[in-house]
C-alpha cells in the first residue's frame, strides 16, 4: 500500500502498542485493529540481537530463499506407509546392548523415572537381563549404549524406547526416497512408552513382534502402501489434529488396511489385529510421527535456512534442530505440561514433557492444527472453538507458510501453519504450542492427563546465535 | 517502620501507561508510601531498586512479568493495596482475554486478519519501536511511529527503506497526524468544512500541529492532511526524507490547495532542499519555522511567526481575541510588588517553545529546560522567568507524559502557587484523542487547595467542542477556579507578557 494510497483512501490502521489509539479510531468508525503486542520474551540480549540481524538486509534475503527451498521440500513430500520391519534390520548398528530413546541425547543418570523404567523393560524383553532388578543394574553399569531415535531416521512417542527386536512401521517419502521408522502404538494404560515394564507390557510387545508386525507388513506390501497425505487431509476435516486426537485417521487407515488384511491374513489373526487397531484411538499417532520424520529429514541441511526440522524431548531436556544448522541439537530444560488430569491425579504426579511426538507440530499438526479439533481445545483447557482457532492463527505468526493441501474447514480452508522459523519465534516471543499426553512421574503407571506445553525459548535463543554465527562465517 | 512488599505476576503484560495510572491510584491508598507496577525489564528493575521499593521477590521478575512493588506503613495497608491491584489487574486481564482470541500478537498475524491495512501505528516502548516499524515496512505498510527514544541511525535507516518502497514513515516521536481528515494518536476532533480550501500540513511537532489544526478549524478552514514527520526529520542527519516525500505527495494531490510547514529550524543543508522543493511545488506555501529568520525563507513562501499567524494566513481570516492590554491593565493593579516573574508549566512542547519566543519578543529574558530562542538554561532559582516543558525527557522517564496524566503537573503547580515572587502562571491544557479524559480536574483541585493570595493564572485550552473532553466544559472549569482562559497559546503568552511589562514599568 503506497503512501499515496494512504492519503487518498485514508488510514486503515494496525495498532502496535497502546490499544487506546485504536479504540479512539474505532469510536469514530475508522477501520483499525490493535495487536496484542508484547515485548520480546527473551532475556538473552545476544540472541535477540542475532535474531534481529537475521531478519534484516542481505542475510534476510539469503534466509528467505533457503526457507523457500525448505518449504518446497515439505510441501512436495509424498509419505507412504509401506512396510513393517524389525528394528535390527532397518537401523544400522542396532544390536546387543543398544537402546534408542526419545528426544535429544541423554545418558542413563539423567533420564527421568518413566524412561529408566522403559529401558529396564526393554532390556528384559531383549533377554539382556533376567529381571527388572538386573536390568536396572545393567543399565547403570555403563554397558548399555543410548542414542536418540532421531540419529537413526526414527522417532518414538513418550519414552520412545526402541531395541533390536521391536517391529517398526516404515514410512517412505517417495519424492526424496528416504525412509523413517516408528514403533507400533501399544494402546493406553500400562505401556512401555509411559515407562511400563511388567509382564503384561512385555507380553504385548512380543505379540506386536510375532503377530501384528508381520501381518501389518504383509498387508502393506500387498496393497503397495497407504498414501498418508490424503488421510491427514481428510482427518483434519473430521476433527483430528493428529497428536491428541487420532480417532478419525485411525478409522480412515483401518478402511485402507482391512480389505487387504482380510485377504492376506488368516481370519483369526486378522480379526485380532483389526480389533487391536480399533481399540486404540491413538493407533495413528505413531504413523503420523513416522510420516513427520519422513517429511522433515530431507529438509535437514539447507544452508541458511531458519526452519525447525525436529522438536523432541527426553523427559529432561527439550531439543530442536534447525535446517541451516544441520544435525546440531539446541536444548533447554523441558517444561511441565499444563492441562487436565484424569481423576485421582494432579500435577504433582506429572512427569515433565517427553517424547518425539512433537515431530507432528514440526510439520504443522498437533497444537498447530488445533483449529481443526475444537474437541481437543476443550480437553487441554483452551475452551471454545474460537480459542482453538486462535491457537492455530497464533502459530501462523511463527511459521513461514501454510500447507496448501492440509486445510482446516473452520478457518475457511486455510492450511495448517507450516515451517517454524526460529527468527520469528525469537522476534515475537511466541513459542510453539504442543499438544501432549502427560505421563506419571513414576515408571509403569501410564498416562495421567493431557494438555499443552510450549517449546522452551532457550532452544530458539541458542539456535539463532548459532545460525547467525554460521551465516557470518560463510 | 516501612514494609516493602513485592509480588510478581508471571507472563502478565499491560502497557506502561495503564500500569502507571494504576500505580498512581494505588499510591493514593491509605498507608501506602510508594506503589510501582512495572514490567520487569532490567531497566525497570533498576528504577524500582533506586526507588527503594524492590525486594528479592521482585528482583526475580523477567521482561514478560509484572512486578507489583509497594512500600507501606505496615502489612495491613500493603495487603489491602495488593488486593486492590490484583482485582484491577484481573478485571482488565479478563477483558483483554475475551478479545484476545481474535487478536494477533505480531504484525504478520495482524495482516492475516486485516489484509487491507495500510498504516501501522507503532506506540511500543522506544527500544522495540524500530523493529516493529521495520517489520511494518517489510510488510508494505506505511508507519506512524508515536514512540520516542528511537536512535537517529534507526530513524534514517527506516526512512530510507520506506522511501525506496514508496512508503511513508511519520515519526519517530510523532504524536499527532491527520490522514484524509482522520485524527491519529494525540489529535483533536475537527469539523470538516467542505466549502473551505483544503489545507495540508507537514509538521515536525505534535502539539504544533494540534494548535494549528484547532485554530484553523476555529477560523473555518479545512485540514485534509497533517503529516507528522518527527522532530528530527529536518535535521541534516536525517535530511528531511519524510518531509520531502510529503511535499511530493501533496503537490501531486490536486485536492490540496495550500501546504503549511511547521518545524523547528532545519539543518543548514536540509533547509535549502526543503525550501527549494516547497518553492517549486506549485501550491501556496506557508512556513512556520520557530526561531528562524524571515529572510532565510524564499520570497515565494509565506512566512509565519507563530501558529496563530499560520492559521490566520491559511484561513485568510483573523482570530477574534479580547484586548489583552486592557485585561493586563486591570489585573496588574492587584498584583503585589514582590511578584515579578512568570512561570509557565507546559505539557505541549511546541506550545512551550512558542511562549518563550513571544515573551522574548516583549523583552522578557526567559529560562527553560527546553530552551528556544535566547532562553537560558533553567536553574533552581525561582527568581527568574521560568518556562518549563513538563513533557521533556527528564520529567517523563518512568512516568507518563503529562498530556496523558495531568497529575504530573500538580506538584510544580502547587509550588508556583505558593511562590511569593511569581506574578503569572501560564498553563496549557491539550484536549483531543489520546489526551486525559478530564485534564483540567487536577488543575482545578490544585487551584482550589492553593493559597488565597496567589499569582495570576492564565490558561489556554487547545481543543475543540467535538473533542471527547469538550472545550467549553474544560474552559468553564478553569474559569470557575479563577483562571483567565485565553483563545490561543499566542494569546496566553501575549497577555502574560503584557502583565510582566507593566510590572517592570511600575
Amino acid at each position: 500500500m503506497s503512501a499515496s494510497d494512504l492519503l487518498q483512501k485514508g488510514p486503515r490502521v494496525i495498532g502496535v502498542g497502546l490499544p487506546g489509539f485504536v479504540d479512539d479510531l474505532n469510536t469514530q468508525g475508522i477501520d483499525a485493529s490493535a495487536l496484542d503486542w508484547r515485548p520480546p520474551a527473551s532475556k538473552n540480549t545476544a540472541a535477540l540481537e542475532a535474531a534481529e540481524a537475521l531478519s534484516a538486509g542481505d542475510v534476510a534475503g539469503q534466509i528467505s530463499s533457503a526457507n523457500a527451498q525448505a518449504i518446497e521440500r515439505m510441501h512436495t513430500a509424498d509419505p507412504v506407509l509401506c512396510d513393517v520391519q524389525l528394528a535390527a534390520d532397518v537401523i544400522e548398528g542396532l544390536g546387543e546392548h543398544k537402546v534408542l530413546h526419545a528426544g535429544p541425547p541423554i545418558e542413563w543418570d539423567h533420564m527421568c523415572g518413566p524412561m529408566q523404567g522403559a529401558v529396564a523393560g526393554a532390556i528384559v524383553l531383549e533377554g539382556w537381563a533376567k529381571n527388572l532388578e538386573a536390568a536396572f543394574k545393567l543399565a547403570n553399569s555403563g554397558k548399555i549404549t543410548f542414542e536418540p531415535n532421531h540419529h537413526h531416521n526414527a522417532v518414538g512417542p513418550m519414552t520412545g524406547i526402541v531395541t533390536q527386536s521391536m517391529p517398526l512401521m516404515v514410512v517412505e517419502n517417495r519424492t526424496f526416497g528416504n525412509k523413517s521408522y516408528c514403533a507400533i502404538n501399544e494402546g493406553l494404560g500400562k505401556v512401555m512408552r509411559f515407562g511400563g515394564n511388567d509382564d503384561s507390557v512385555l507380553e504385548r510387545l512380543r505379540w506386536l513382534e510375532s503377530t501384528m508386525g508381520p501381518l501389518l507388513a504383509d498387508t502393506l506390501l500387498a496393497c503397495e502402501g497407504v498414501d498418508l497425505k490424503n488421510i491427514i487431509s481428510r482427518g483434519l476435516s473430521m476433527g483430528d489434529e493428529m497428536h491428541q486426537r487420532n480417532v478419525a485417521c485411525t478409522s480412515l487407515i483401518m478402511r485402507e488396511l482391512a480389505p487387504t488384511m482380510a485377504r492376506v491374513g488368516d481370519p483369526d489373526t486378522a480379526s485380532e489385529v483389526l480389533a487391536f487397531i480399533a481399540g486404540n484411538d491413538q493407533f495413528f499417532l505413531n504413523v503420523a510421527m513416522a510420516m513427520g520424520k519422513a517429511i522433515m529429514d530431507p529438509v535437514r541441511d539447507i544452508g541458511g535456512s531458519s526452519i525447525v526440522t525436529a522438536m523432541c524431548r527426553n523427559g529432561t531436556e527439550f531439543g530442536i534442530r534447525v535446517s541451516g544448522c544441520g544435525d546440531q541439537w539446541f536444548t533447554a530444560p523441558v517444561e511441565m505440561p499444563r492441562g487436565l488430569y484424569f481423576p485421582g491425579f494432579t500435577e504433582k504426579d506429572a512427569n515433565p514433557d517427553m517424547g518425539d511426538s512433537t515431530i507432528v507440530e514440526t510439520i504443522g499438526l498437533g497444537g498447530f492444527a488445533m483449529a481443526a479439533s475444537p474437541a481437543v481445545a476443550g480437553f487441554v483447557g483452551a475452551g471454545t472453538a474460537a480459542d482453538a482457532a486462535a491457537f492455530t492463527n497464533q502459530m501462523a505468526e511463527i511459521t513461514w507458510s501454510r500447507n496448501p493441501e492440509w486445510t482446516i474447514p473452520a478457518l475457511d480452508f486455510d492450511g495448517v501453519p507450516t515451517g517454524i522459523d526460529i527468527c520469528k519465534v525469537m522476534n515475537s516471543g511466541i513459542t510453539p504450542t504442543i499438544n501432549t499426553g502427560i505421563a506419571h512421574r513414576e515408571p509403569g503407571i501410564g498416562q495421567v492427563g493431557a494438555g499443552v506445553v510450549n517449546a522452551p525459548l532457550g532452544c530458539f535463543e541458542q539456535a539463532c546465535l548459532s545460525l547467525h554465527e554460521r551465516l557470518n562465517a560463510s | 517502620m516501612s514494609t516493602i512488599v513485592n509480588e510478581v505476576r508471571k507472563g502478565f503484560y499491560l502497557d506502561s501507561v495503564a500500569l502507571m495510572r494504576l500505580s498512581a491510584e494505588i499510591a493514593a491508598m491509605g498507608g501506602i508510601e510508594e506503589a510501582v507496577l512495572m514490567i520487569g525489564t532490567p531497566s525497570n528493575l533498576e528504577i524500582m531498586q533506586n526507588a527503594g521499593v524492590l525486594n528479592a521477590t521482585g528482583d526475580t521478575a523477567g521482561p514478560n512479568d509484572l512486578v507489583i512493588a509497594l512500600r507501606a506503613d505496615g502489612k495491613g495497608s500493603a495487603n489491602r493495596a495488593l488486593a486492590h491491584a490484583n482485582e484491577t489487574l484481573d478485571g482488565k486481564s479478563k477483558k483483554k482475554g475475551g478479545q484476545s482470541a481474535a487478536k494477533a500478537r505480531t504484525l504478520k498475524g495482524g495482516l492475516t486478519l486485516h489484509p487491507d491495512a495500510n498504516l501501522a501505528l507503532v506506540s511500543t516502548p522506544g527500544t522495540y519501536a524500530s523493529r516493529e516499524a521495520r517489520a511494518a515496512l517489510d510488510a508494505g505498510l506505511n508507519v506512524m511511529i508515536f514512540s520516542d527514544n528511537v536512535s537517529l541511525d534507526s530513524e534514517t535507516k527506516l526512512k530510507r527503506q520506506a522511501r525506496a518502497s514508496n512508503l511513508l514513515v511519520m515519526g519517530p516521536d510523532c504524536g499527532t497526524a491527520y490522514i484524509n481528515q482522520v485524527p491519529l494518536a494525540f489529535a483533536n476532533s475537527l469539523s470538516h468544512v467542505t466549502s473551505a480550501a483544503n489545507t495540508a500540513a507537514i509538521a515536525a511537532s505534535g502539539t504544533g500541529l494540534q494548535e494549528f489544526a484547532v485554530l484553523l478549524s476555529k477560523l473555518g478552514g479545512n485540514l485534509k492532511h497533517g503529516i507528522g514527520v518527527g522532530g528530527r526529520d529536518l535535521s541534516d542527519a536525517v535530511g528531511a526524507i519524510s518531509t520531502l516525500q510529503a511535499i511530493d505527495l501533496l503537490s501531486e494531490d490536486d485536492s490540496i490547495e495550500q501546504i503549511v510547514l511547521i518545524s523547528k529550524p532545519p539543518g543548514p543543508d536540509t533547509a535549502k532542499l526543503v525550501f527549494d522543493k516547497l518553492a517549486q511545488c506549485g501550491k501556496k506555501v506557508i512556513a512556520c519555522v520557530f526561531g528562524y529568520e524571515e529572510s532565510l525563507v524564499p520570497d515565494s513562501i509565506t512566512y509565519a511567526a507563530n501558529l496563530r499567524d499560520t492559521a490566520e494566513l491559511a484561513a485568510d481570516s483573523k482570530l477574534e481575541e479580547p484586548d489583552y492590554d486592557s485585561i493586563a491593565d486591570s489585573l496588574v493593579i492587584d498584583i503585589d510588588a514582590d511578584r515579578q516573574y512568570v512561570c509557565g508549566l507546559f505539557t505541549g512542547g511546541t506550545l512551550c517553545t512558542e511562549t518563550q519566543l513571544i515573551l522574548q519578543q516583549a523583552g522578557i529574558n526567559t529560562s527553560s529546560n527546553a530552551a528556544a530562542g535566547s532562553s537560558t538554561p533553567l536553574t533552581d532559582s525561582t527568581d527568574a522567568h521560568r518556562i518549563v516543558d513538563l513533557g521533556a525527557d527528564e520529567y517523563t522517564v518512568g512516568r507518563p507524559h503529562p498530556m496523558m496524566e495531568p497529575l504530573v503537573r500538580t506538584d510544580a503547580l502547587a509550588q508556583a502557587l505558593n511562590n511569593a515572587s511569581t506574578a503569572v502562571i501560564i498553563l496549557d491544557v491539550v484536549l483531543g484523542y489520546g489526551a486525559h479524559e478530564d485534564p483540567t480536574a487536577a488543575i482545578v483541585t490544585t487551584l482550589n487547595n492553593g493559597p488565597q493570595s496567589r499569582p495570576v493564572v492564565i490558561a489556554y485550552v487547545c481543543g475543540t467542542e467535538s473533542d471527547p473532553q469538550r472545550l467549553n466544559k474544560q474552559q468553564s472549569a478553569l474559569s470557575d477556579a479563577g483562571a483567565i482562559v485565553c483563545d490561543s497559546n499566542c494569546g496566553a503568552a501575549e497577555l502574560s507578557a503584557a502583565i510582566i511589562q507593566r510590572i517592570k514599568n511600575r
